[in-house]
């Protein structure tokens, strides 16, 4: 029997069969789609729920001095918003020291002696405020509450005397209350990259170089596969599963917090899925560089999950990056489509104004696919 | 096909390959006939593997030349692949696919039709008597049939020449004379069989043996020819005698 009585053909079969052997793969492994399934749900409730920027409870301690009609109406103002509670009030700043030590309050308010009678005479009321700053970003924030308050205070006092009474702090910021919501609105779109991140990346690479370890992935590159054949099989599923999570990230951010989608899903999801080629490619990259599943797992997480957590403006804001660390923040993907993520949930603009992202990302799925490509070549010999 | 003898399956010429100075495979020389069982030895490092690598179309050649069923493995890779099978040294199936799945896999992946696949599952099944195991997971079934089912597996597709490497690696000897069976099966309908192995009784199996040391072939004939050659009891002496002499060789370098 000979195999050359024709040229054969290359049947779609080649790749459905390979495509299927890996979602098998993937739908046999119980322990792992569990996880990968639940841990976007896990994580958006625990980035919904704990990671808020606000903050509230805080406990404020007031120095009056001497305690007259205006302290005294200060003070109750304090007390009756809803974020503070009043810890102590003394007529000494010795006790502040003490109440930090003992993590007792979070802020001093110093209110000057003869508060009313200064305001009484036009002069500025200097009030002080002493924060716990051994953590700097909480302690400005209690500063804002607190600031704004004050600001309020006097607007109601100025009312009363035209030009008169005045309360100089020199406020300078204005918060929006309820800002919870807006901190999920903000996590949920670098939820979405830090998922997809997650099962492209680091699972491609994972599966992969398990095939590497296991002798089969030679017994494939014997086979008439072609070495992007073994690829495209390899990321098809990933892709599906890829895109399961993002409906399944963007439903659950919905119910539970009322994320809004102001742009279209369709935009958002088919952006998603150009992020997921992206996170793939660099997943095949990582495997075809390393040499075991172990090495493989480090390198997708520091390379690819590292960055997407820490440099992608997920959490930490890259205007408030040191200067020589924010271009670098370029090459991360997931910095662009937090961008394009943002601005179609929360301010539903299209395309028209994400094209630029849009064709950065495009640009690096199509590099990083030719360097997986080659870089696998390049393994053969 | 061109002018070379259509009963040939490997022409190999010269076949060299360097890595940087180090010579792994030094111009090595054989033929190997179509149906025939080659045994091909060598101590680990002899360059046994590096040899097999460019015969799959895994590793391109320094110098040299290789025809396998018919194609020139430098120029002509993707031919080669698609008449050649191939079973590692290394498990080639996946343990988390049952052993219907498997087959499938591999049947689509060499592109055989859907009726072709469902056929050979059911011969293939019966040959090796997996009837009640055919929708088990692989790694659920005993080594020895896993070993039997990997080759079977690669030469679903009849392929013109398959490709062992060191295939038998901790099975028991009932098991392995089993898959010399299967082995003598497949040669005897034409599929020519190039095999490494460790164990020295096997070489005795086959048709003939070369024996390689330090990326050279020092030694290549019948296991009769070549133990009268060496005034040797068995190819395992041979074998010794050869490979010390290579090491004195190779210290003394």
């Amino acid at each position: 029997m000979s195999a050359t009585r024709k040229r054969p053909r290359r049947p779609p079969s080649t790749l459905g069969a390979f495509v299927t052997k890996e979602l098998h793969h993937i739908l046999r492994d119980r322990q792992t789609l569990a996880i990968l399934l639940l841990m976007p749900l896990v994580q958006v409730l625990l980035f919904g729920y704990a990671l808020r920027t606000d903050i509230r409870d805080l406990r404020v301690a007031v120095v009056d001095p001497t305690p007259d009609v205006v302290s005294l109406r200060l003070r109750s103002r304090l007390a009756a918003t809803t974020r503070f509670h009043l810890v102590n009030v003394s007529s000494t700043t010795n006790v502040i020291e003490g109440l930090f030590q003992r993590r007792e309050a979070d802020i001093a308010v110093v209110l000057p002696t003869s508060f009313a009678e200064r305001l009484g005479r036009g002069d500025t009321a200097q009030v002080l405020l002493v924060s716990d700053a051994s953590d700097p970003n909480t302690a400005t924030t209690i500063q804002v509450y607190v600031r704004s308050v004050l600001s309020d205070f006097e607007r109601e006092l100025g009312g009363g005397r035209e030009g008169a009474g005045t309360v100089r702090i020199g406020i300078a910021s204005r918060m929006r209350f309820n800002p919870t919501l807006e901190s999920a609105n903000l996590f949920v779109p670098g939820l979405i990259a830090l998922v997809l991140t997650l099962v492209s990346a680091l699972m491609t690479a994972i599966s992969l170089s398990r095939e590497k370890e296991l002798g089969t992935l030679e017994v494939l590159l014997v086979s008439p596969l072609r070495p992007w054949q073994i690829i495209v099989g390899k990321v098809v599923p990933y892709l599906a599963l890829g895109f399961a999570i993002t409906c399944l990230v963007l439903t659950a951010a919905r119910v539970v917090f009322a994320v809004p989608m102001l742009g279209s899903v369709t935009l958002l999801l088919a952006e998603s899925v150009l992020f997921t080629i992206v996170s793939l490619s660099l997943g095949v990259l990582v495997a075809a560089r390393t040499s075991s599943q172990r090495a493989a797992m480090l390198g997708a997480l520091v390379g690819t999950m590292m960055p997407t957590a820490l440099l992608s403006g997920m959490i930490f804001p890259i205007t408030s990056m040191p200067g020589w660390l924010q271009p670098v923040t370029r090459i991360v993907p997931a910095r662009w489509f937090i961008v394009i993520a943002r601005g179609i949930m929360l301010k539903g603009i299209g395309i028209e104004y994400l094209w630029r992202e849009t064709a950065i990302l495009a640009g690096m799925a199509l590099l990083l696919l030719v360097m997986a490509t080659r870089s696998f070549h390049a393994h053969l010999d | 096909m061109t002018g070379e003898r259509a009963d040939r399956s490997i022409e190999v010429d010269g076949l060299t390959r360097r890595f940087g100075t180090f010579t792994a495979v030094d111009a090595i020389t054989f033929d190997v006939d179509q149906g025939e069982v080659f045994g091909f030895l060598g101590a680990n490092g002899a360059g046994k593997t590096t040899a097999i690598r460019m015969l799959i179309g895994l590793l391109t050649p320094t110098a040299g030349s290789a025809r396998v069923a018919g194609y020139d493995v430098a120029t002509q890779a993707e031919m080669v692949k698609r008449n050649i099978g191939y079973m590692s040294q290394r498990f080639s199936l996946y343990e988390d696919l049952t052993v219907r799945e498997n087959i499938t896999l591999y049947g689509g992946i060499y592109g055989l039709s859907d009726a072709a696949i469902h056929r050979r599952t059911t011969e293939l099944v019966d040959r090796l008597d997996l009837h009640e195991d055919i929708d088990a997971r692989v790694k659920s079934i005993p080594l020895g049939w896993k070993q039997k089912l990997a080759f079977s597996v690669a030469v679903l597709h009849d392929p013109k020449v398959v490709f062992l490497d060191e295939p038998t690696g901790g099975v028991d000897p009932i098991t392995r004379r089993q898959f010399w069976e299967l082995i003598y099966t497949t040669a005897a309908a034409g599929t020519t069989v190039f095999v490494t192995t460790h164990y020295m009784d096997e070489a005795e199996y086959c048709d003939r043996v070369s024996i390689m040391v330090d990326g050279r072939i020092v030694a290549l004939g019948t296991p009769a020819e070549l133990k009268a050659q060496y005034e040797a009891r068995t190819i395992d002496d041979v074998f010794v005698r050869l490979a010390r002499a290579g090491n004195v060789a190779g210290s003394a370098a």
